[in-house]
């Protein structure tokens, strides 16, 4: 046992001597990532850490922190309502969006595979536009406007549908399926270009030997060849939709008010801003950004183990 | 035993026949459809878009008829008129909110490009302690969004004395996860040879970055400035910064915006002038994003 020890001990610090050279060998290679690294550690692995401590804290930034263990946490659980149905919320339309979403980035994409060039080109334009227009979707309150001057309840009250006008953004039955809707129109974002980008570079032949070998439907072709040749992509595009997913709060605040109609529309980043900025409770907003945090990072963590096993 | 021969070569004749084919496996009603599926599609996505820019062109008494027409029977650009004079009343001036987005926006952009294509230069073309899990951290930290961290920021800017300067929303932007993760996986693309013939010739790792390798990625670059001015320019920057002379345009134009039901028009013009400079900007370096997004797969 003692001798199983002392070689163990003298395999790691020779190991260590190694790495040691290694590193020195590669000093040019620390300064230029240097700058990247530090700023990154500033703005991105130390917020987590910092987070994850004031978590356990009362803290209001005037006064210092102060240790309270668990109690943000048991609060946030077992007494604050508004929290449960903001997780509620931002589940729903996580669950309902994000998949959603992922396959028409990946449909589409598909689809237009085929087309010629230009048109293609002209496709992916009108199918990316909607994710990098800004705040455009503030027109979608126009069109759901609750009076009957907007569009939606000028059509169903012509049909007939509706006899009078239904406050889409106010009554809280619509509410979140209309925030879905809007989210949904704009999720072919960063993930669908790398679909496009990816599916053009399948290399040609492997469809050829494809037919050889008797595949009869574009269906067969896209489970047998795409996708096993798109993996990398597929891991990539569920990353950005998991996480444009869970981060939602532009859309629901910005049509539905904030706060909304009974909180209906709340999702967990709208409440993290209500503490965080409006009561300045920053000890309890950075345990719902843990929160947060840890749901986004063990869904990706997930989704990927399970997008592995896709064409195999 | 025969038949079953034969029928196999059959078989194969008709698969032979199959490659020569333009689109083998498509069937021309499918196509067909597909076509008018996609066509449809792409309407509904263009919609609200087509709906924004004929609002902003409607004349106040077509914005509340009833019922409501799509299309503005006739268009004025009074709304955008009407945009710059409310802007002109504001004690802030409109040249001034321009320049601090267009300020933003310009210097975020190049030291994200600068920092981030060095850092990425190494971690793809070299081998060193440390390189692999600094890579993974940066792809963890592509799972969850700003928003986590955006208290321990604001906490930690403030300690650096940053908030409420435009500091507080540049020096963030430089080490946006994404630039990295998309200029790393593109120089991995590189032919290493490249790098070492310019070794054998003398050329330190700094020549070798800057004379060779970034030449090289060009796609690269447009991509990551498209990404970066996107997410600048519409930064509402309304958390780290206070005073009223160095908010955004974002910032004041949606003030405009939340103006009530009078300014519908106004908002509208707001939301054209605003998404104009992103979908502008993709337009033009559609090719070259594509390129680069090419080699955006996450490997594990």
């Amino acid at each position: 046992m003692k001798e199983y020890f002392r070689k163990y001990v003298t395999l790691r610090k020779h190991n260590a001597k190694v790495a040691w050279k290694k590193m020195k060998r590669s000093k040019m290679c620390y300064l230029f990532l240097a700058p990247y690294a530090i700023l990154f550690a500033m703005f991105f692995i130390a917020p987590v850490v910092v987070s994850i401590f004031f978590s356990f804290t009362y803290y209001n930034i005037l006064e210092a922190p102060r240790f309270i263990g668990l109690q943000n946490y048991i609060s946030l659980i077992l007494e604050d309502d508004i929290f449960l149905q903001a997780i509620k919320n931002t589940l729903m339309i996580a669950v309902i969006t994000g998949p959603l979403g992922y396959i028409m980035s990946f449909l589409f994409a598909w689809l237009i595979n085929e087309l010629p060039r230009w048109v293609r080109s002209v496709a992916v334009v009108v199918f990316y536009a909607p994710s990098i227009a800004g705040n455009c979707f503030v027109i979608f309150s126009v069109l759901f406007r609750g009076d009957a001057y907007g569009h939606v309840n000028a059509l169903l009250m012509n049909m007939g549908i509706i006899d009078k006008p239904i406050l889409w953004l106010i009554n809280p039955t619509y509410m979140l399926p209309v925030c879905m809707l809007v989210i949904l129109w704009m999720s072919l974002g960063t993930g669908f270009l790398s679909f496009v980008a990816g599916l053009q570079g399948v290399d040609r032949s492997q469809f050829e030997a494809g037919y050889m070998d008797g595949i009869k439907n574009r269906w067969q072709e896209l489970w047998y060849i795409t996708l096993p040749n798109m993996k990398p992509m597929l891991m990539f595009g569920a990353v950005m939709s998991i996480t444009q997913a869970f981060g939602v709060c532009d859309v629901t605040m910005t049509l539905c008010g904030y706060p909304s109609t009974d909180y209906a529309a709340r999702t967990i980043v709208t409440h993290l801003f209500d503490y965080g900025y409006s009561r300045f409770e920053m000890g309890y907003a950075c345990a719902i950004a843990t929160i947060l945090f840890l749901m986004m990072i063990l869904c990706n963590k997930a989704i990927q183990s399970l997008l592995r096993r896709v064409g195999t | 035993m025969s038949k079953k021969i034969k029928k196999e070569k059959v078989e194969k004749e008709y698969r032979k026949k199959l490659i020569r084919r333009r689109k083998p496996n498509r069937s021309i009603a499918g196509d067909i459809f597909l076509y008018l599926f996609l066509a449809f599609v792409a309407l509904v996505m263009a919609f609200p878009i087509i709906y924004a820019v004929s609002s902003a062109l409607k004349p106040l008494d077509e914005l509340f008829k009833f019922p409501p027409k799509i299309l503005a029977q006739n268009p004025t650009l009074d709304n955008f008129s009407d945009l710059f004079v409310t802007m002109g009343k504001s004690w802030v001036t409109f040249s001034r909110y321009l320049f601090n987005t267009v300020f933003i926006t310009a210097a975020g952009t190049a030291g994200h490009l600068m920092i981030a294509s060095m850092a990425a230069f190494v971690l793809a073309k070299y081998e060193f302690p440390g390189g692999q899990t600094f890579f993974k951290l940066v792809t963890v930290a592509m799972m969850f969004t700003g928003y986590v961290t955006a208290i321990p920021n604001y906490l930690i800017l403030n300690a650096l004395g940053w908030i409420d300067s435009y500091w507080a929303i540049i020096i963030p932007a430089f080490a946006s996860p994404m630039g990295l993760f998309l200029m790393k996986q593109f120089m991995e693309g590189l032919p290493t040879s490249l790098i070492e013939a310019a070794k054998i010739d003398g050329a330190n790792e700094w020549k070798v970055f800057v004379g060779i390798v970034m030449p090289n990625v060009k796609p690269a670059w447009m991509t990551l400035i498209i990404f970066s001015v996107q997410a600048l320019w519409n930064n509402k920057a309304a958390t780290y910064i206070y005073s009223e002379e160095k908010k955004t345009l974002v910032y004041a134009m949606q003030q405009i915006q939340g103006g009530g039901i009078a300014r519908t028009g106004q908002a509208a013009a707001v939301s054209v002038v605003l998404m104009a400079v992103p979908i502008a900007v993709f337009i033009f370096s559609e090719s070259q994003i594509l390129e680069t997004m090419a080699s955006s797969g996450l490997k594990d």
